[in-house]
């Protein structure tokens, strides 16, 4: 193949680069091999090689979830295709802009069951936004572009195309599709707006709750908030779309929200939520969900309103649009029993004082400057650091909040930190999560990136699991316990040429995270913890948020377990 | 507010005549627990384009979701309501029934009543062709029944709405630089209103 030669490869990646992507993330195999040989004819792409596909579509996530853009990947047929479905399916949960490329037997080989075959598009089917096969070379960059816009527009989500290796190798003679252009959201209905507008004028106990779909509308959001002076309630995926050091701001919602979230939904007169989708984890029992509340929806997916909680009045539309009309007209309720009450509430989440988890994560993220993105894995740190973690921007907290990946926040972090280089890029992991990525390591050094930091807490246990199981299941610690077999974390890192540090106490704490941050390399922290925190406040599963648990309650049964047994 | 009794609602879609279509709109019903009742599809007279007419069963608030979670489909150019207006429907049934030397006057005359016609004529059995709509089907059956029903088989219900407006305007196939289809962004059209009971605000 010489330059002059356009196939079907080489048209993927001239349109790719017309649609001005510069990174994308893969893992090679022999049914992408051409499009691998292509791309040595485009050194304008950078290609991330990750160690498991799993690696490289979270690092394109992390990079979508930090940009806000679109996040490339590229896999083999059959088995590098099915690696990508976890991937998949937690950027369908979470609206990320993905696409995902795979490449696939030759077109006659297709449906016999061939060497590396997956129906990937079959399988896929219900976890991206839409996929396609291409099945003529002269359509691939027609695909391609559409397959970028419609993953970019309306509500984000991925898009995966398989392009069979015979079309792959095919001689290409069209033209290179250009990007299309983005299609306007659709402008709220004026009467609703009017309608939401009147009934925030009559409110005596109104709350704002904004989601992950209003990260582009921070600006709008917090004018909207301020003009009315009402508080702002941010949901797991919502964290930076209002600023943390706001007065008005009342942390997270739902099962580990704050007391003053809660409170103040389950109390709420009127609740206006903005790009969100009342996921289980944020209602509680649907039907003690804000009871008294008439809500308001702001939301572009018209699926998601009315799905879960009964809507008062529906407003369809970007929230950076409708927040901006509903600033218009504002009027400041000056509602000083409502905040005086709320007041009340916030000083009843407290910080933590002594050596666990939640001390360790506190001692991290406050350490964070407004730049600096942090990721998390999933998990009992996870509720850790969004319970912790101060925002002031958006797309500075990366997580897995729909599908809960174990393993995602090691590479989106990669992602996120080949997508800013000039910013600290800190993800927060357990020690078992971290154990399903910890191949990329591998990435950090290949690439010399310096600007990964990971904190491993480690508490020995699947700590959340090990929560339910303590509060739900008699202590009964059932295939929970990591201790004996989890690896030395700094040998691991070493092996990769990761330094890092340690510290097991809280008299360590403040010189391990000073050696950790200032390292001029990627460096690796554990944080060694005790075995059985937990995290507080919680609303039991099934239990209404005005049910929360403040704090933990007193051990009564005896654990159960390879490992307590054995203390015991 | 809602109907929360269930029932059976007539719902169209017009799809593009993609790969996988089909697999798509019954994989979304599956994995969120709709069920469809009936489900005939045929093509259309515009090139490209397949329409579906289901009948879905749940109470109003689920047929509605369901038809939310239809628009957004990359291959769902159009989903029409037919419960919100006036429309016409028919299912074809194939009908054999057993007959004897005894009977088969009788049936026959029973058939000729329901104007159905006779498509295949055997020594034991007769099988009828009859359209109409679900109330009609169903009779005809039930009077069937005590001759000896040997086997069924339905079209399912398909409909169209009523008057001279069609469903999709011409202009929506042929706008825009390509041939290629526009998804249907306008979302919920405003004749919702009289079946949701409260004031449409998209």
């Amino acid at each position: 193949m010489t330059q002059g030669d356009m196939t079907g490869a080489k048209a993927l990646w001239a349109t790719l680069v017309g649609h001005g992507i510069t990174t994308v993330f893969g893992y090679p195999g022999g049914a992408i091999m051409p499009v691998y040989d292509a791309l040595t004819f485009y050194p304008e792409m950078r290609h991330i090689l990750a160690r498991h596909e799993q690696g490289a579509i979270h690092a394109a996530e992390g990079w979508a979830k930090a940009t806000g853009e679109i996040g490339v990947c590229l896999a083999t047929s059959g088995p590098g295709a099915t690696n990508l479905v976890t991937g998949l399916a937690d950027a369908m949960m979470d609206s990320v802009p993905l696409l995902a490329i795979t490449g696939n037997v030759a077109r006659h080989l297709m449906g016999t069951d061939a060497f590396q075959e997956a129906d990937i598009t079959g399988i896929t089917l219900p976890i991206t936004k839409h996929n396609y096969v291409v099945r003529d070379v002269e359509e691939l960059p027609q695909v391609i572009a559409e397959a970028i816009r419609i993953a970019r527009s309306g509500r984000p989500g991925p898009v995966l195309v398989d392009i069979p290796k015979d079309i792959q190798l095919a001689a290409y003679q069209g033209e290179i599709a250009t990007p299309h252009a983005r299609p306007e959201a659709p402008a709220p209905a004026p009467e609703a707006l009017e309608r939401a507008r009147e009934l925030l004028r009559s409110a005596k106990k109104p709350v704002i709750m904004v989601g992950g779909g209003a990260l582009d509308a921070a600006a709008e959001v917090t004018a909207l908030a301020r003009a009315w002076d009402i508080p702002v309630i941010t949901t797991l995926m919502g964290l930076g779309a209002f600023p943390s050091s706001d007065p008005l701001w009342l942390g997270m919602p739902g099962m580990h929200g704050s007391v003053a979230a809660n409170r103040a939904i389950s109390e709420a007169d009127v609740l206006l939520g903005i790009g969100l989708r009342f996921d289980d984890r944020v209602t509680g029992r649907v039907n003690g969900f804000a009871p008294n509340a008439a809500i308001i929806h702001v939301e572009l997916d018209a699926a998601e309103i009315g799905k879960i909680v009964r809507t008062h009045v529906p407003v369809r539309g970007d929230a950076r649009v409708a927040a901006r009309l509903l600033t218009e007209g504002a009027q400041n309720l000056d509602l000083p029993e409502w905040k005086a009450q709320i007041e009340e509430w916030k000083t009843r989440t407290q910080r933590p004082d002594h050596w666990g988890a939640a001390y360790g994560v506190q001692a991290v993220v406050e350490r964070l400057g407004p730049d600096d993105i942090l990721s998390s894995d999933v998990g009992q740190h996870q509720m850790l650091a969004a319970q912790l973690a101060r925002f002031e921007r958006p797309r500075r907290w990366l997580n897995s909040g729909g599908l809960g990946t174990m393993g995602f926040g090691f590479p989106a972090a990669i992602g996120a930190a080949l997508a800013e280089p000039g910013v600290r890029s800190v993800v927060i992991a357990g020690d078992g999560g971290f154990q399903m990525t910890a191949q990329e390591l591998a990435t950090l050094k290949m690439y010399d990136i310096r600007n990964v930091k990971i904190c491993i807490v480690n508490n020995s246990y699947l700590g959340m699991v090990r929560q339910w199981q303590e509060m739900f299941h008699g202590r009964r610690y059932s295939e929970v316990w990591l201790g004996d077999s989890n690896p030395d974390f700094l040998k691991l890192a070493d092996a990769y040429d990761v330094p890092g540090y340690r510290a097991s106490s809280a008299e360590e704490l403040p010189a391990a995270i000073d050696a950790w941050l200032a390292d001029p390399k990627s460096a690796l922290l554990e944080i060694v913890v005790p075995h059985e925190h937990a995290v507080f406040p919680m609303v039991p599963a099934g239990a209404a948020l005005s049910e929360m648990l403040e704090a933990e309650p007193p051990r009564t049964a005896q654990p159960v377990s390879q490992k307590e047994a054995k203390d015991a | 507010m809602t109907d929360p009794t269930p029932r059976d609602h007539l719902v169209s879609a017009l799809v593009r005549d993609e790969p996988r279509v089909l697999t798509r709109i019954t994989s979304l019903f599956g994995r969120r627990g709709y069920n469809i009742r009936s489900l005939s599809v045929g093509s259309t007279e515009h090139p490209g384009v397949s329409r579906m007419t289901f009948v879905v069963t749940g109470d109003r608030g689920v047929v509605e979701q369901a038809m939310r979670q239809l628009e957004k489909l990359h291959d769902v150019i159009r989903i029409i309501d037919h419960s919100l207006e006036k429309y016409v429907d028919r299912e074809l049934v194939l009908v054999k029934v057993a007959i004897t030397p005894e009977s088969r006057v009788e049936v026959r005359q029973i058939a000729e009543d329901f104007r159905a016609r006779i498509v295949d004529v055997g020594r034991h059995a007769l099988t009828f062709e009859v359209t109409g709509d679900e109330g009609k089907i169903t009779a005809f059956i039930e009077q069937m029944r005590p001759f000896g029903i040997l086997e069924t088989m339905r079209t399912g219900r398909v409909a169209l709405t009523r008057g001279s407006n069609a469903d999709i305007p011409a202009h929506v196939y042929h706008e825009g630089e390509t041939q290629a289809l526009k998804p249907a962004v306008e979302g919920i059209e405003p004749r919702e209103e009289k079946a949701r009971g409260v004031p449409n605000l998209f």
